[in-house]
């Protein structure tokens, strides 16, 4: 099977300060991959990295079959590969609603096409704010809502930066709850986690992260059973 | 004068010229508010706004009735400047999204100079009397006040706009992107919106709204070349004061500052220019982000390319050495003429290096330099006029008052930081300018005073040049030394990280309002030699074009640069002098050279024979 | 053994969110100390109460037995606190030594000094300091066109310039190269036990942390978690929960599981 996104050799780098080191990765069709690591380990600079919106990258990126390493973002979105951004980055001013229709693109060829109704069903809270704007929402509800929009495009893949980050036990259970949903509807996941429990729940395969390289790559099941990796990598 | 009715005439009034000053400031707002962008253009907006519905309604009464004809023009007009915004949208701005804001502000001004000279190119450089609206000819009454019926349709314009305004932005796809981008646009940008079409089209509405302006004033105002800066200033303050980026704030701002002066004319005539920049710099010291605006990211940032401080080797002395030899043996062979001028190069070398002083070691980038050139001009013409001093008492009194004025607007200059820094600035030289302009019993007004000559025993030219040359010279070597010494390596230190000066100690903010103050002095010196070599000073010495002629004597020379500036000097002076008299679009030559400057050359004559010397030095 | 910080009680709130609980502890003399946690854990606030970015709501901070509670960044420098920050900040046109430099121009207030030049002013001194992490050789380098690794280098020989009683350092190697962090925090513990100073710091990579820290706090949403040895903090069953996953991930595991369990056996 061809992989829907591949990434090999990427380098990035913030100013002089050279963050990733030939990271390489894969995500196939329909599937949840988890890029584990700590704070800092460059999960959510890999994920930047790959959709375009840091000025200094080197590498190879396909997405589709495309070459996307020198697309601008927006072109990487309109390719069909979503990005939910680990700050949320909600427009503020913007209501529920006004949020969605920035995110809203044409229907895609195999891929499902969201419409606010058919996300106010994956997020039962959202359809209770259509009209609030997006500074007055709780954390929780910031990220689904982040989610939301960026399902407004279509995509064929989304790249979700550390869903269950800052938020209470109750809403990482909705969250997880809610990325397993879209999983079962055939969506391509690339999860960024510290939270090893949370991507248990919904990864196949995990890659994990450190000092921006790929330590470890293998099937949950086996990361779950490697403590040496875990205590390495991921916990204290 | 209390009469209630006649205040409520003022108050009307007030309304009618608030619609003005929205229209404009809204389009300015919107445009920064996505761009980033600060449009000095947009008085060019404005006044081609004006110039075009002229020549629509001109051509268009006649064939279709006036009615239709001028009712046509109006809107016609608006989209023929938003096609105008957008041909310098594609053209200009594309290029310097991602410049330093000195750039971009410098290149729109650019802008302006090239329509300052192309409008009396094509329209003639006298005033256009537009027709008067039909429909609106008359006037009605109101509590037996005659009251023009257009005015009336002026007063509408600003709620009608606002409100067509809240349902683009409210009710459309458009306009939801518009205020998304306004937040984060490089969250738009990753939602898959093509950013630079969102650019364009905010730029064509900004041309709109601003040209609609333009054209709506032409029954009440001729067309003239000299809208564009008078109403630039006065925009940059409503949209600096509702906040950039908002426009109910800029409503609400346009709103307040119309009114101030439209009641201010009644108490106190002689502050109606000032006023707005009252107003600007207190709301700014009291709301930074101004009345609706919101905290800006810090973009604070050192200009690329630069480099440690060297001082002069060995070969860069003796050149010095040379050089000053030069100077003293110049009047044996020059003529008057040359030697005014070769003086006059000294005297605008010191403005420009105590520009960069601020500018280039400490990141404050001031479009309103000019104010304290000319505080200097007029501190030593007041001293010589109003309390009968002598020359060089006088030449004391000149860095006296421009560095009391630095002081004072320094202090709330350094509060801000960026494009704000640099508006702030303006504001306070716009006030200076203002007051010289319209205190007419101090300073003559418009006119400005005359017959400031030096002391006999300097009135020869050659001992004026010597005279000049020393001066200059000596506060030049001072701030060349003071660059050298903690206090310069402290100013740019602040700018190139106050995260680490405050964690080493150091009051960055003090420290660039003492900087500040020091540049405002040596300038004062400029200006006040200026005025003794001239004989005479108006309220030019302490304009907009003034200080932007400074920038772009930093800009020739190159900024990263010490000598830069007083080589732009020296070459922006020199080609004022023996180009201007050739050509009849100086000023849009100057524009050009901005503009290229800005796009192709960043880094200066001085940076670019730097960068020529190393490239040799490191092939060789 | 006396102890250099002392903190107590800190408590800061932004807009209702309690960002640090009642966080107490002390640094003595002479040892690393790291406060470690998730994102999001009161890390940076708590470093922020420290070096005086952020005024505590409650509680109170001593340096050296004496109370420095919200007293300005400038000010605790004085007092004798070095700091370095997660994105190195330096002067990127001036060179190594001046860096240093202008550290020493404004610890013997010579800022304002308009004629002495400024390369020549404490150049010895700086040369010295730089010498200690090993960045005299690059003295006369521009700062902003070295290594990462390099500029942190130069960072910590600005902090280290006043002779500080107290270095706070937030995540000293972010941003760096794996050699280049090993090498950084090596030198750093080098210059504590030569010296005796005492350092703060936040981190992330467990290595360095393990590796150098003589006593570790963990903070969990604003709560100390746990505050002991290495070997303490590591056999601590809370501290592992933490870094693996809350209570929430585990529920919807069950959930999604149930779920998955059920569509299984309705299949034939």
């Amino acid at each position: 099977m061809s992989a829907l996104l591949s990434v090999s050799g990427l380098e990035a780098f913030y100013g002089r300060a050279h963050i990733l080191f030939e990271v390489a990765l894969e995500v196939g069709r329909g599937e949840v991959v988890a890029l584990l690591g700590r704070n800092g380990a460059g999960k959510s600079t890999t994920l930047k990295a790959i959709v375009g919106l840091l000025a200094d990258t080197r590498g190879e990126r396909r997405f589709d079959g495309r070459d996307i390493a020198r697309l601008a973002p927006y072109r990487i979105a309109q390719a069909g590969l979503g990005y939910v951004p680990e700050e949320r980055r909600i427009f503020t001013d913007l209501t529920v609603m006004e949020n969605l229709e920035v995110g809203r693109q044409p229907p895609r060829e195999g891929a499902p096409a969201w419409t606010p109704e058919k996300l106010f069903a994956l997020f039962p809270n959202l359809a209770e704010m259509r009209d609030r704007p997006g500074g007055r929402m709780s954390g929780g509800e910031q990220q689904m809502l982040t989610i939301a929009r960026t399902l407004m495009g279509n995509p064929r893949a989304i790249l979700l930066d550390e869903p269950s980050e800052g938020l209470a036990p109750v809403i990482v259970e909705q969250m997880a709850v809610t990325i397993a949903a879209l999983k079962d509807e055939g969506m391509t996941v690339l999860l960024s986690e510290q939270n090893l429990y949370f991507a248990r729940a919904l990864a196949d395969r995990a890659y994990v992260i450190e000092g921006g390289r790929i330590r470890y790559q293998g099937t949950m099941a086996e990361l779950m059973a490697d403590e040496a990796v875990r205590q390495a990598y991921l916990t204290v | 004068m209390t009469d209630p009715a006649f205040l409520l005439i003022q108050f009307l009034n007030g309304l009618a010229s608030a619609s003005n000053l929205f229209l404009i400031a809204c389009g300015l707002s919107i445009i920064f508010g996505v761009t980033r962008i600060v449009n000095f253009a947009h008085g060019s907006f404005y006044m081609l706004g004006a110039y075009f519905a002229f020549t629509l309604a001109d051509h268009m009464m006649p064939a279709l009735g006036d009615a239709v004809g001028f009712w046509l023009a109006i809107p016609l007009a608006a989209v023929g400047v938003g096609l105008f915004a957008v041909l310098v949208e594609l053209v200009l701005l594309r290029r310097i999204y991602r410049s330093h804001e000195l750039f971009q502000l410098l290149a729109t001004f650019g802008v302006v100079l090239i329509v300052q000279d192309l409008v009396p190119a094509v329209w003639g450089p006298e005033e256009l009397f537009g027709p008067r609206a039909p429909g609106f000819t008359s006037f009605v009454t109101i509590l037996g006040f005659r009251f023009p019926e257009y005015q009336l349709v002026l007063i509408a314009a600003g709620p009608l706009v606002l409100g067509a305004l809240w349902l683009l932005f409210n009710r459309t796809r458009w306009g939801t992107l518009v205020r998304a981008a306004t937040q984060d646009r490089e969250m738009v940008g990753a939602l898959g919106v093509n950013q630079a079409i969102l650019f364009t089209g905010v730029l064509f509405l900004g041309g709109l709204l601003a040209g609609l302006a333009g054209a709506l004033q032409l029954p009440v105002e001729p067309a003239n070349p000299f809208m564009d800066i008078h109403v630039i200033a006065e925009a940059f303050v409503v949209t600096v004061v509702g906040g950039m980026g908002s426009v109910l704030g800029a409503f609400l701002a346009a709103l307040i500052i119309a009114e101030l002066q439209a009641f201010g004319i009644l108490v106190f005539p002689e502050v109606t220019l000032v006023l707005p920049f009252l107003v600007m710099a207190l709301v700014l010291v009291w709301r930074p982000w101004g009345l609706l605006g919101r905290p800006e990211a810090a973009t604070g940032h050192g200009f690329a390319g630069d480099r440690p401080l060297r001082p002069l080797g060995t070969p860069g002395q003796l050149a010095a050495a040379a050089l000053i030899v030069v100077l003293l043996l110049l009047p044996l062979v020059l003529g008057d003429y040359a030697e005014k001028l070769a003086l006059e190069v000294f005297v605008f070398a010191l403005f420009a290096f105590s520009l960069n002083f601020i500018m280039g070691a400490g990141g404050m980038v001031s479009f309103g330099h000019a104010a304290y050139f000319g505080l200097g001009a007029y501190g030593a013409a007041l001293a010589v006029k109003q309390l009968g001093l002598a020359m060089l008492p006088a030449l004391v009194a000149a860095p006296l008052l421009a560095g009391l004025g630095a002081l004072a607007f320094g202090w709330f200059v350094v509060r801000l930081s960026g494009v704000y820094l640099a508006m702030l600035t303006l504001a306070f030289a716009q006030i200076a300018w203002s007051t010289a302009f319209q205190w007419v019993e101090l300073t003559g007004g418009d006119n400005g005073m005359i017959g400031i000559w030096p002391s006999a025993w300097a009135s020869n030219v050659t001992v004026y040049y010597y005279l000049t040359l020393l001066l200059c010279g000596a506060a030049t070597a001072f701030l060349w030394r003071a660059s050298f010494a903690p206090f310069g390596y402290t100013l740019r230190a602040g700018r190139d990280s106050p995260l680490r000066c405050d964690a080493i100690g150091i009051d960055v903010k003090r420290h660039q309002w003492l900087g500040f103050a020091l540049a405002g002095t040596c300038a004062g010196i400029a200006g006040g030699v200026f005025v003794f070599s001239k004989g005479n000073v108006d309220p030019g010495a302490l304009s907009i074009p003034t200080s932007v002629d400074g920038l772009v004597m930093v800009l020739l020379g190159g900024i990263q640069t010490l000598t830069g500036p007083l080589l732009g000097a020296a070459a922006f002076h020199l080609l004022e002098a023996y180009v201007l008299p050739l050509t009849d679009y100086w000023r849009a030559l100057v524009g050009l050279v901005i503009l290229l400057l800005v796009v192709a050359f960043p880094q200066g004559l001085a940076g670019f024979l730097r960068d020529l010397i190393e490239r040799r030095g490191a092939s060789a | 053994m006396t102890a250099v910080l002392e903190v107590e009680g800190l408590h800061k709130t932004f807009g209702g969110l309690v960002a640090v609980e009642a966080a107490s502890f002390s640094v003595e003399a002479g040892r690393l100390f790291a406060i470690i946690g998730p994102n999001g854990a009161g890390k940076s606030t708590c470093f922020n109460m420290v070096g005086g970015q952020l005024r505590p709501d409650r509680g109170a901070v001593r340096l050296a037995g004496r109370d420095i509670t919200g007293e300005p960044p400038r000010r605790i420098w004085r007092l004798g606190v070095g700091r370095t920050f997660q994105v190195a900040a330096a002067f990127g046109s001036m060179t190594v030594a001046e860096n240093v430099q202008m550290a020493f121009l404004s610890h013997r207030r010579r800022i304002r000094a308009l004629l002495p030049p400024a390369r020549r002013l404490y150049r010895e001194e700086a040369l010295a300091v730089l010498d200690r992490v090993g960045m005299a050789g690059q003295a006369d380098r521009q700062c902003g066109q070295l290594a990462y690794g390099d500029i942190k280098r130069v960072e910590l020989a600005v902090a280290l310039a006043h002779r500080p009683k107290l270095l706070l350092m937030d995540e000293p190697t972010a941003g760096m190269a794996p050699r280049e962090r090993v090498e950084l925090m090596a030198l750093t513990a080098g210059i504590v036990r030569e010296s005796g100073i005492s350092v703060l710091f936040t981190e992330h990579d467990m290595d360095v942390v393990f590796a150098h820290a003589d006593r570790l706090l963990v903070l969990d949403r604003g709560r100390m978690v746990a505050e002991g040895t290495p070997a303490e903090v590591r056999d601590n069953p809370e501290v592992q929960r933490i870094y693996l996953g809350g209570a929430g991930a585990e529920a919807a595991l069950r959930q999604i599981e149930a779920r998955q369990g059920t569509r299984g056996e309705a299949r034939p």
